[in-house]
């Protein structure tokens, strides 16, 4: 059914529909509209759940852990310093096998303090055992959640559904909610593969010693290859059932004869698309390539989708690696090794929800289209600001924390409105 | 526990034959068919105070519960001397996650069972006194708060045993840690530092918050079943030497216990919605000396020149634990104190006939 | 595709009036995108909200820079600086006051634009007339209706009545049907002049 309604109250409508049986969560923007609204409809009866106000995100994932450790279907949902917060569980909810669906609002991470959207929060847990799902959408964002339960439930693997903070949970967009009866259908009930049962009583979680660790996490290795078949395939069985393109590994757009490509992650690909789409009306041959799972990162569809005849990629960095730059553009080189390079960019851009416009794209494919683009750059860096700051860290020791230095130089400072 | 009196003939002994008590006040590991939850060949070390605790209030559990628990086990000695790959110890359902959440994940196994329907299945999730009085008192604080039902059970042996003997929060003053060594002006742990996490239980007004020792193990099955006449967040917290830790012979670990309980320092009480109900009166009071000389975390003290002032402090805050919980009626008859067990119309206060 | 902006200070129902000019497009069966320039919730601090409507669907995730539209709820934000930032010269202006343009001030600024797409409209007397509260977003919402015809004054009112219910409800649609005929009739005024 069409409705015109912000992502947050989707996700939520579609996260009801799985028939979670646990639900815990700890406020945070930009997630709280989702948990919001579970919480009503758990309270209103119409939602068949147990929901947990729980102390902190540490603490929701914790909840979680036991949940699905006990059988039931869990979800829970977080954002930036929240997701941080839980690390230790998150490694440890991977670690366990146990197939939690949550919810990261990318929102950047502090210091300082932001938030607004950016990818830094996700990035940060991206090698701790998770799948990851990046929505371009609010209509993928709902869809995801629906397959993630399955994907996850079928490999016994938590998966995290990474959706653009504000940019989607607080926009409202039409899209399509399925029918309940639908997703019962396509989502059955959650047979675990271990559980907590006096029945037949097990240990879970002991601790493994030198002798067999490395075999252990060598089956989360496997997992991870495995998912590489089951997303795609429960991409094709939602189609089937429900009628469109959602989730998947890659999605090209425009990419075949194009010189360049842009690669990038969640809601900018559609800012990006008109850009191109302009572009290509221009007369550049210029197309993109959105990343849709993240984790496992997806090396043989990656290098499946680009051909030679793409000699330049563009690849959007959503958050900074302080000391290197770019994590995306690690695992493209990667993918690609071994074979005739293209060229590679890396811009970070859109860093602490600084609109990524589609001006400034154009602008900075033309730059790149030129050949005038540098390996690694900051979309939109006003130089300005930076160098004043740096020249004020030269010039004395004691001089200050440089947010309050440059916000007081931008003109913003608490007692102004800006 | 409440006591019963019963003439008996033997002296010199606080055993009581089972058969002269009603079957529900027998003692649990005298039964052939206990569960033993926690059984043999674990690898904790000798005279573990932990192990033996953790049995004792396991196995009353799951007579309470008809065998239908699942346990949650945060990182810690029990964790890990129960578990030593590739074998467990634990005949239950059991998870260990993380050293800080065992309240939270026990609150999640606890939401699964309701969200199941499955309430007759009830929830343990017990930890040493550090991952309770540090590292996971968010967590128990959010399961209090939240009356999740559950009950915890805290091991406590005073610090950080696992990894080496540091000190937690529940480390008592002037004891010797690896973090609080026996060395300086004022050797040994702080005055003025750590906290009590029964008396923090007991402002959340949690249904039953009830303290143990391992020196009586009757009273421990007691108060780990009348546990389980609750529902609704719960907790218990046994005193557990550690003969490693404390430099205490592990042929003494219950006789330190009893010199614990009997000095003052450690009161055994319960409480009820955050009003104490019954405590256990001390039978024979000893001077905390009595108590401090078995174990060479103490040693410091004692060495020439004896730091007296540091005894007499501790000495103060065992008599204080004394008045504050009655721990000694205003009289004792010539027969043994009776304590009342916990009715109704019981206003709290306690142990007076 | 058409671009709204909206301006106002927080608690004004800034947000609310994106999301209902979005929910009139799509009763219309059109695509649309509403979303609020996001900040932490203050009340009385300046925010704007957007608006997008098209015929096809819309990816785009960037802030409105070139509105079509811009609707102003709160005069007191008249002076700010980059308030009319990126407005086309064939844009609209719809302005919650019951001062004219030049006692506002903007004689000068309107004459770079279209003078019949540049309008005032007492939205916040016309709430407290029909609704008791002084809220403009709906009859804001029915001015822009009139002044625009992007949507039609029934899509608005089945907005308002999908959103709020009750006395609630009507008052809204009361004083957006006001703001629509004082509108309609002031462009009726303007081309018999």
């Amino acid at each position: 059914m069409l409705k015109q309604i912000e992502g947050s109250q989707a996700v939520a409508a579609a996260v009801a529909m799985c028939r979670p049986e646990v639900i815990c969560a700890y406020p945070i923007t930009p997630q709280t509209h989702i948990v919001e609204a579970l919480s009503a409809m758990v309270k209103r009866g119409d939602l068949a759940a147990e929901f947990l106000n729980v102390e902190s995100e540490f603490a929701a994932l914790s909840v979680a852990i036991g949940a699905s450790a006990t059988g039931a279907r869990t979800y829970t949902a977080t954002a930036s310093q929240g997701l941080l917060y839980m690390s230790e569980a998150v490694y440890n909810a991977a670690g366990l096998g146990l197939p939690i669906v949550m919810t990261v609002a990318n929102r950047a991470i502090g210091a300082p303090i932001n938030i607004w959207n950016d990818h830094s929060d996700a990035m940060s847990q991206r090698d701790a055992g998770w799948l990851q799902l990046y929505a371009e959408t609010n209509q993928e964002a709902l869809d995801l959640h629906i397959q993630a339960f399955r994907i996850a439930e079928r490999l016994s693997v938590p998966v995290m559904v990474c959706m653009d903070g504000f940019l989607l949970t607080h926009a409202s967009e039409r899209v399509d909610l399925p029918a309940p009866a639908q997703v019962d259908g396509f989502l059955p009930r959650y047979d675990p593969r271990q559980v907590l049962d006096p029945a037949e009583p097990v240990s879970i979680g002991a601790m493994v010693g030198p002798e067999a660790f490395t075999e252990v996490r060598y089956l989360a290795y496997e997992r991870m290859q495995q998912a590489l078949q089951v997303i795609p395939t429960v991409a094709d069985e939602f189609d089937a059932e429900f009628g469109r393109t959602s989730g998947g590994l890659v999605r090209p757009y425009l990419s075949e004869d194009a010189d360049m490509v842009v690669v990038g992650l969640g809601s900018v690909l559609g800012t990006v698309k008109d850009a191109v789409d302009e572009l290509r009306a221009a007369g550049m041959k210029i197309g993109v390539l959105g990343i849709t799972t993240y984790r496992p990162f997806p090396a043989h569809a990656v290098r499946d989708a680009l051909s030679p005849k793409n000699r330049h990629l563009v690849v959007l960095e959503r958050a900074l690696a302080p000391g290197t730059g770019g994590m995306v553009t690690a695992d493209i080189r990667m993918a690609l090794a071994g074979r005739r390079a293209p060229h590679i960019s890396t811009v970070v851009a859109g860093l602490g929800g600084r609109a990524i416009t589609a001006k400034s794209l154009r602008a900075l494919m033309s730059k790149a289209a030129a050949g005038e683009l540098e390996p690694f750059s900051f979309l939109d860096l006003d130089t300005g600001l930076v160098d004043r700051e740096l020249a004020r860290m030269r010039a004395t020791r004691r001089s200050g924390p440089s947010p309050e230095n440059i916000l007081r130089d931008l003109g913003i400072t608490a007692s102004r409105i800006g | 526990m409440p006591y019963q009196q019963i003439k008996f003939y033997q002296t010199g002994s606080f055993a009581v034959g089972n058969r002269l008590l009603h079957e529900e006040q027998r003692s649990v590991q005298s039964e052939a068919r206990r569960s033993n939850t926690l059984t043999c060949g674990h690898r904790a070390c000798q005279g573990c105070g932990e192990a033996l605790g953790a049995r004792y209030a396991l196995d009353a559990v799951m007579r309470a519960t008809k065998g239908k628990m699942i346990a949650v086990n945060a990182t810690g000695c029990l964790e890990v001397f129960s578990t030593p790959f590739p074998e467990t110890s634990w005949q239950i359902p059991w998870l260990h996650s993380l050293f800080g959440n065992a309240a939270a994940v026990a609150s999640g196994v606890a939401a699964a069972l309701k969200a199941q329907g499955r309430t007759d299945i009830r929830v343990v999730a017990q930890g040493g006194d550090g991952g309770t009085v540090d590292i996971g008192m968010a967590c128990l604080s959010g399961m209090f708060e939240r009356e999740d039902d559950v009950l915890y059970i805290c091991y406590d042996n005073q610090a950080y045993m696992n990894t080496g003997v540091q000190r937690s929060g529940a480390t008592p003053p002037a004891a010797r840690t690896a973090t609080t060594q026996a060395v300086g002006s004022e050797p040994g742990n702080r005055f003025g530092q750590g906290k009590s996490v029964p008396l923090i239980a007991m402002a959340h007004e949690i249904p039953y918050v009830a303290t143990a020792t391992v020196a009586d193990l009757r009273d421990l099955e007691y108060k780990a079943t009348r546990a389980m006449d609750f529902h609704g967040a719960r907790y218990l917290h046994i005193l557990v030497p550690c003969p490693l830790g404390w430099g205490s012979s592990p042929a003494d670990t219950i006789k330190v216990a009893r010199l614990a309980t009997e000095s003052g320092l450690f009161p055994v009480f319960e409480a009820e919605t955050g009003v104490v109900v019954s405590s256990t009166p001390i039978r024979r009071r000893v001077p905390v000396t009595d108590y401090l000389r078995l174990q060479a975390r103490y040693a410091h003290l004692f060495r020439p020149p004896e730091r007296t002032e540091t005894i007499a402090r501790i000495q103060a805050a065992a008599d204080r634990n004394i008045a504050r919980f009655g721990l000694m009626p205003e009289y004792i008859s010539s027969e043994r104190a009776v304590v009342h067990a916990p009715t109704p119309g019981n206003t709290g206060t306690p142990g007076k006939r | 595709m058409f671009q709204v902006r909206f301006h106002g200070r927080g608690g004004q129902g800034v947000v609310t009036a994106a999301e209902l000019l979005a929910e009139a497009a799509f009763t219309e069966g059109r695509h649309a995108q509403a979303f609020p320039s996001f900040g932490s919730e203050r009340m009385g601090a300046p925010v704007m909200s957007f608006c997008r409507i098209d015929d096809k669907p819309i990816r785009t995730h960037e802030p409105v820079t070139e509105p079509d539209a811009l609707i102003i709820q709160d005069p007191t934000l008249l002076h700010q600086a980059d308030l009319f930032a990126g407005l086309s010269r064939d844009g609209y202006l719809l302005i919650n006051s019951t001062r004219g343009l030049g006692e506002l001030g903007l004689d000068e600024f309107v004459r770079e634009f279209r003078a019949e797409r540049l309008r005032v409209v007492p939205a916040s007397e016309l709430a407290l007339t029909h609704l008791g509260r002084p809220l403009p977003g709906a009859p804001l919402l029915g001015g822009f209706a009139a002044l625009t015809g992007m949507v039609s004054l029934d899509s608005v009112v089945a907005a308002i009545n999908g959103k709020f219910s009750g006395p609630v409800a009507e008052g809204n649609a009361k004083a957006a049907r006001a703001a629509f005929d004082f509108i309609t009739s002031e462009r009726k005024a303007l081309t018999d002049a």
